[in-house]
Parts: structure tokens; C-alpha cells; sequence
């Protein structure tokens, strides 16, 4: 079940909400790709634009706005806005940061990440930065185990985590700099740290050594 | 070892492009037309022959699923790829969007094909922003060079692949609460039957696969299904994708052979466990769901099906998760009963309350603040819990606790021992 929506800045909740011409765009590209009078389908992708066009959150306009332009009754779309942990009923900083803390991270050290996170912005897990800047909260398992510890900042995905490139990855943000994303270590995406020890051939033409080769 | 003329994806790490270029180079897409023109009941024929079982977790003969949808329908009928990848562990589907979107795309044209689906849609997780965004580059391109949509590869069949992308809860990687949640509601599984061969999507006869699944499957036709059976073990064919996570050297997805020896696979391709393997303290084989080993078994288990269910385990989703003897292994798996607990969807009572329950114990005994009877009683509401929910979750929620106690109890019972000691002596000071 989805998680307490508790975090956030203050931030008026708005009175009106309707989609901006490129969103309404592609909301019709989206509901076309399911059958004729199930455009209800739609209403998860609907969500997460209108999500995205008001910050990396979702007030009830918005959400009322989604159920009627779908047709469906308006207690609907929030029964789904607030099953699903991605939507945010309250407001969120810029850099929405989620650190995975489930246990293959744990065994690799996500409380250091954590912990990180806390020392560098000063917030506790559910809370927002003074200046709006940055949201911390921990998450269930974001699928990117080989690469643990790992988190999550708005799409992005920051892999192989230690207390310091994490504090230098929120120092980068902080800065206005767009830090690389993916494992921070040095390694190749989910190939062993050594180099791969399959498809040699392939990791040769990319100009990668393979594992054990001097 | 798997040779590398054997491995189907073969651009695991991303070191190609994962675009239709590099997928026409590594032979993706070759001679698909051919594939569908051996008709419906051949094909299915070829994937039950290959011995291919699923690969999210149930391990069910794919050909055989296949073959439960009807033979002919009025109307729509859909193949739903389940990419949905969120069990603990598992981040194998990953690698397969990313980095080889078109095995999974020809898959989707070749297995709707032979389930007589008029359209695919792929379910991804929502956090997969980018896996998602090459998946749908692949279908953009797809479209574009005939491979699928109206007339596909020029075999005279019509069918549509569509993305849809999730936003966030692990109990949609369970088929008929992905189908819910594909029809815009939220993700609680429904009660079978009816089955969604019969029953799915939009009530229309549905089959759920997962991405590695699919994926196969066009390389299985094209190399035929002897070649994969004749990998790995009887009833247990073919390859697999490992992720090994945890406390080894390095942590990776890696093709293997099925049945490889689960200490060769992480001496092979991870670096070993961290301090050696004799620093091992258990392993977790198949994803956050399944029973732990400890060492003494993981010495000698083989890495399939059958194998892993022999010794109480199972290998679900391949997701090695690894543990040396640091690990504090009753908070281990504390933390995963607090994930179940926040997974479970509140459809079902024993599931609803047990979840809860289970983590708030497991808790107090990571700190040894209970009597021993209440390993007992623990115990008694996993049993209670499994079986009898709409869904596996409650099962999956029930299974790493009973695998602590069968193989950890005296750990488990030391400190509630030295907790009681503890409090004794406090309480005797406080007397003096």
C-alpha cells in the first residue's frame, strides 16, 4: 500500500489546474493506445504528466482535472493517485530524493547514504530543505540491486553510493550542475567492477578489457 | 561455463547499440517472417519442446501457458509483458530494455503471434524512466521498418505493441493486479478463476509473461528448441540471468547456464564473497521471496528450478542475494518483512494485519526483546498467512521468516537469551 504522502514545503494548493497545450498533445497520444471507451487505462500516465506539469506533485484540482477528462468519477483517479507510491499528494522540493534503504542496499551500506543525505541537507527522511531545494525519503527496492547502494533523484538513478560521492552528488545539485548519473564508482552499467568475464569479444570492440586480461 | 556463442543476450553490459542497427547485428529480427509462417500451434509446440519456464519467479512451462488461451476468439485477445521487475534482488529485466529492447519487441510479435493476441502491452515500472524510453524508442522503430503493426515482417498478421508505464507499487508484478492496474485502477489481484487465459484484460482472454520470457523466445526459434533444451538440466533447460547482489566482490547480471553451481557462479563471475567463501554466512537464491540457504548448503546447491526447490529454496527470479558473516541476518530479514508489510495491498485480512504483525515481531527479535515461545507462535501466523490470501504476497511475506528459523533459530534464540540475561542483571542492580 502506498506510503504516508507527509513530506513537503509549504505550498498553497492551488485552485485551478488544466493540462498546457503539449501535455494535452500527449495525453491524446496516450489514451489512444487503449481500445475505445477504456480510456480509463489512461489514467496513470495522466496522472504523471499532470504530476510533472505542477512540480512533482499532485493537488486535488489536478487530480479532479484527470478524472473528468477521462470520464471517470473523481474518487477513482484519487484511489489511484493515492495507491501508487509515485504520486505525491503534497508538494516535494526540486530534487526529489529517494534512497533506497530495502535489503540488498542495506547490505551494501544505504544507511550510509542515508545518513549522507541527512548531514548534507540537514532534513530528516519526509522532510524538505528550508529553501525548497531538496526532498529526502526512503523507498522500497528501485530495481537496480547489482548496482546497491543506490537512489533515486527525479528519473534519475545514482548507483554503487558511498557517504561521499553521495554529499557530492547533492553538492553538484546544489550548485545547479547536472551530476553523471549511474554507477559512481567507475564500473560499466551491472558488469563486474573487474571488467566482464563474458561477451569478451563484444567488450573488446567497445574498447573495455575484460576481466583477468592484462 | 556458458560459451559465449551461447548466450542470448549479448548485449548485457550496453556495450552495442541497444537500437535496431545493433539489434539487426547481433541477429535480431532475422527471418521472423519465417518463425511465423511455422503457424500457431508450431510454435507453441517448439517452446514447450525447448523446455523454457517462466522466468518471473513460478517457473511454468511457457509453451504450456501459451497453449491455454483459445483457439479462436471474436475480438480482441492480449499478450501483457510483465515488466514490472521489483522483487528485491531482481534487476535482470533492466538489462534486457535498456540494452536490448528488440529481443523483447520480436518476442512480444513472435508470442502474440502464437497465442492469437491482437496486441501486446508491456508494463514497466514506473521508475524505469529510461529503461521505458529505449523500450519505446524500439517499438518507434519497429513500427517504422514494417517489423510490427499492420502486416508484420510481411507475414499478412496485424499486432500492435503499446508501453504502459507503472507508478510504483511491487504488488503489480502479480498478473491480474498488473491487469487492474492496466486498466486504471489500483493494483489489487483478483480472485481466480477466472484465469486471464479466459478472463484477462478488458475481461478479453490475456496471457502475462515476463520480459526474460519473451525475450528468449525468438532466439529459441531461430536456434531451435534443442539447443536450449539441451542447456542446463533436464527440466530445467536453457540459460538464465543471475543478478548477484550483496556482499560479494562484484556484484553483476550475468547469462548463465541454468543449474550452474551457485559457488561457481559467484567465484566465476562476481570476485567471490567478500572475505572468501568461507567468510559466507547464507545466500538468498531466487529473490527477496524465497527461503535463505546457509553456507553449508550454498557449498554444493545448483542454480535451477528443481534443484533450489529440493532444498527448500526456489529460484524465482534469480537474484542472488549474498550475505558473509557480518550481516546481522535477523535484521536482514526484518527489513524484508517491512517491505512486504509496506507492499501488501490491504485486500486480504491475513495479509492486511500479518504483514504487520510479522515485521513488528521480527523487529523485537532483532533485538532478542521476546520470549522464546514467541518463535513458535511467529511461525504459527506465517502458516497462517500463507495460502490463504488471493495472491502469492502473503506466501512471499511468510517464506524468508520461515527460512530464518529453519536454518537461524539458535541465533534467534541466543539473543533473546542474552536480552533476558541483560534485563536480569539490571534488574538485580536496581534490587541491590
Amino acid at each position: 500500500m502506498s506510503a504516508a504522502h507527509s513530506h513537503g514545503p509549504a505550498v498553497a494548493e492551488p485552485t485551478s489546474f488544466e493540462f498546457t497545450a503539449e501535455n494535452i498533445e500527449l495525453a491524446k497520444r496516450i489514451i489512444a493506445k487503449y481500445p475505445e471507451g477504456r480510456q480509463q487505462s489512461a489514467v496513470m500516465p495522466l496522472l504523471d504528466l499532470a504530476q510533472r506539469q505542477c512540480g512533482g506533485w499532485l493537488p486535488k484540482v489536478a487530480i479532479d482535472y484527470v478524472a473528468h477528462y477521462l470520464d471517470m468519477a473523481p474518487i477513482r483517479a484519487l484511489e489511484v493517485a493515492s495507491f501508487y507510491t509515485m504520486y505525491n499528494l503534497k508538494p516535494v522540493g526540486k530534487h526529489f530524493v529517494q534512497v533506497c534503504t530495502t535489503t540488498p542496499c542495506w547490505l551494501r551500506g544505504s544507511d550510509e547514504v542515508l545518513h549522507a543525505c541527512e548531514s548534507r541537507l540537514g532534513i530528516k527522511p519526509g522532510q524538505t530543505t528550508a529553501d525548497g531545494q531538496f526532498t529526502v525519503i526512503e523507498v522500497e527496492c528501485l530495481g537496480a540491486c547489482v548496482n546497491a547502494p543506490m537512489m533515486q533523484i527525479g528519473d534519475d538513478f545514482y548507483e554503487d553510493l558511498t557517504a561521499e560521492t553521495t554529499t557530492a552528488i547533492l553538492d553538484a545539485l546544489a550548485r545547479g550542475e547536472k551530476p553523471a548519473t549511474g554507477p559512481q564508482n567507475g564500473r560499466i552499467r551491472a558488469c563486474p567492477s573487474g571488467g566482464p568475464t563474458t561477451l569478451t569479444e563484444s567488450a573488446l570492440k567497445a574498447g573495455v578489457k575484460p576481466a583477468g586480461q592484462a | 561455463m556458458l560459451r559465449d556463442e551461447d548466450r542470448i543476450f549479448t548485449n548485457l553490459y550496453g556495450f552495442e547499440s541497444p537500437f535496431l542497427d545493433g539489434a539487426k547485428a547481433r541477429g535480431d529480427w532475422s527471418g521472423t517472417k519465417e518463425i511465423l509462417d511455422l503457424g500457431r500451434d508450431k510454435i507453441i509446440d517448439l517452446v514447450k519442446e525447448s523446455g523454457l519456464r517462466g522466468r518471473g519467479g513460478a517457473g511454468f512451462s511457457t509453451g504450456m501457458k501459451w497453449s491455454f488461451m483459445p483457439k479462436t476468439s471474436n475480438g480482441p485477445v492480449y499478450l501483457v509483458v510483465n515488466a514490472d521487475e521489483g522483487e528485491p534482488g531482481t534487476c535482470k529485466d533492466r538489462e534486457i530494455m535498456r540494452h536490448d529492447p528488440h529481443k523483447l519487441i520480436e518476442g512480444c510479435l513472435i508470442a502474440g503471434f502464437a497465442i492469437g493476441a491482437t496486441a501486446t502491452y508491456i508494463y514497466i515500472r514506473g521508475e524505469f524512466y529510461y529503461e521505458a524510453a529505449n523500450v519505446q524508442r524500439a517499438i518507434d522503430e519497429a513500427y517504422a521498418s514494417g517489423l510490427i503493426g499492420k502486416n508484420a515482417c510481411g507475414s499478412g498478421y496485424d499486432h500492435d505493441v503499446y508501453l504502459h508505464l507503472g507508478a510504483g507499487a511491487y504488488i503489480c508484478g502479480e498478473e491480474t493486479a498488473l491487469i487492474e492496474s492496466l486498466e486504471g485502477k489500483k493494483g489489487q489481484p483478483r480472485n481466480k478463476p477466472p484465469f486471464p487465459a479466459m478472463a484477462g484484460l478488458y475481461s478479453r482472454p490475456t496471457t502475462v509473461n515476463n520480459v526474460e520470457s519473451i525475450a528468449v523466445v525468438p532466439t529459441i526459434l531461430r536456434r531451435g528448441a534443442s539447443w536450449f533444451a539441451n542447456l542446463g538440466r533436464p527440466k530445467n533447460s536453457g540459460t538464465k540471468l543471475f543478478c548477484v547482489s550483496g556482499h560479494v566482490n562484484q556484484p553483476a547480471t550475468v547469462e548463465e547456464e541454468m543449474g550452474i553451481p551457485l559457488k561457481e557462479l559467484i567465484e566465476k563471475h562476481c570476485g567471490g564473497v567478500r572475505g572468501g567463501w568461507d567468510n559466507l554466512l547464507a545466500i538468498i537464491p531466487g529473490g527477496s521471496s524465497v527461503p535463505l540457504l546457509p553456507k553449508e548448503i550454498c557449498d554444493t546447491v545448483l542454480m535451477d528450478f528443481d534443484s533450489l526447490r529440493d532444498v527448500r529454496s526456489g529460484l524465482g527470479t534469480a537474484a542472488v542475494i549474498v550475505m558473509d558473516k557480518s550481516t546481522d541476518i535477523v535484521k536482514a530479514i526484518a527489513r524484508l518483512s517491512k517491505f512486504y508489510m509496506h507492499e501488501s495491498c490491504g485486500q486480504c485480512t491475513p495479509c492486511r494485519e500479518g504483514t504487520g504483525w510479522m515485521w513488528r515481531v521480527m523487529e523485537r527479535l532483532v533485538k532478542g526483546q521476546a520470549h522464546v515461545e514467541e518463535i513458535d507462535m511467529l511461525l504459527d501466523v506465517t502458516k497462517q498467512v500463507e495460502g490463504h490470501t488471493i495472491c502469492a504476497l502473503g506466501d512471499a511475506a511468510a517464506w524468508p521468516i520461515q527460512g530464518l528459523m529453519r536454518h537461524f533459530r539458535p541465533e534467534v534464540e541466543r539473543r533473546i537469551l542474552e536480552y533476558r540475561t541483560r534485563a536480569d542483571r539490571g534488574a538485580r542492580v536496581a534490587a541491590e
